[in-house]
């Protein structure tokens, strides 16, 4: 699974999206799409699991999880890649 | 230009499905409990344990009203560059069993900012959501233009 496949999955899994995650483009808004507060929780929680890392304070922005790209790029941030 | 200094008041409210914080601690386990609460807010939340019988340590009701607490404080705070750790908004509860809002950390700057120094905050739960409500009182200073003018 690649990087972008996983998030996907995580998000779908844990998001409690309106819509499926299918119909979403990578840059669309999530919250848009039905993602509560609470749920992006769990998408965080979910992406450490995934990932085998831990988000920091400093990342902990509504616009790090607002769409598949800007979590995207909290990952690579994170990978160091 | 005159100042003077006035008073403001913020509010924010939210409300939390009960179900989904149930969820999300049977998912991520303690995990998500320390990742969002302070040692003593999960003090609070404690029940006993019954071992064997399947149930889980917290009153699922009492984490999501202090969830929504610390959501209904960050709409009072109302960042612009990313919110502070849940765990720097403190649901305190009193000996009477009344709650107060303490901050530390990045909130407790973010309130300073506001020029917040005071908060109210009510929890309630009730047919499987939970609510916060959190009053602030904020000290601004207000500038007016004289009516000579200041240039």
């Amino acid at each position: 699974m690649t990087v972008n496949e996983t998030i996907r999955q995580v998000v779908a899994d844990h998001g409690r999206l309106a819509v499926p995650i299918e119909s979403l483009a990578d840059g669309d808004d999530l919250f848009a799409a039905g993602m509560t507060s609470h749920a992006s929780i769990n998408v965080m929680l979910a992406l450490e699991d995934a990932f085998d890392f831990e988000f920091p304070e400093k990342m902990l922005k509504k616009s790090t999880f607002e769409s598949v790209a800007s979590i995207s790029a909290g990952v690579a941030e994170l990978a160091g890649t | 230009m005159t100042a003077r200094s006035a008073e403001r008041l913020r509010v924010g409210v939210d409300l939390v499905a009960v179900a989904d914080v149930a969820a999300s601690v049977l998912h991520f386990g303690d995990r998500y409990v320390r990742r969002l609460f302070t040692p003593h807010e999960i003090d609070c939340c404690r029940r006993p344990a019954r071992t064997g019988d399947g149930s889980v340590p917290y009153s699922m009701e009492s984490l999501a009203a202090r969830f929504a607490a610390k959501e209904a404080v960050i709409k009072v705070l109302r960042p612009t560059d990313g919110q502070p750790d849940w765990r720097s908004i403190e649901v305190h509860r009193l000996a009477g069993g009344w709650c107060e809002i303490r901050l530390s950390g990045r909130a407790a700057v973010l309130a300073g900012d506001a020029g917040i120094d005071d908060f109210s905050v009510s929890l309630t739960h009730e047919a499987g959501a939970a609510a916060a409500v959190v009053v602030a009182r904020c000290r601004v200073i207000e500038r007016t233009s004289t009516e000579e003018g200041d240039g």
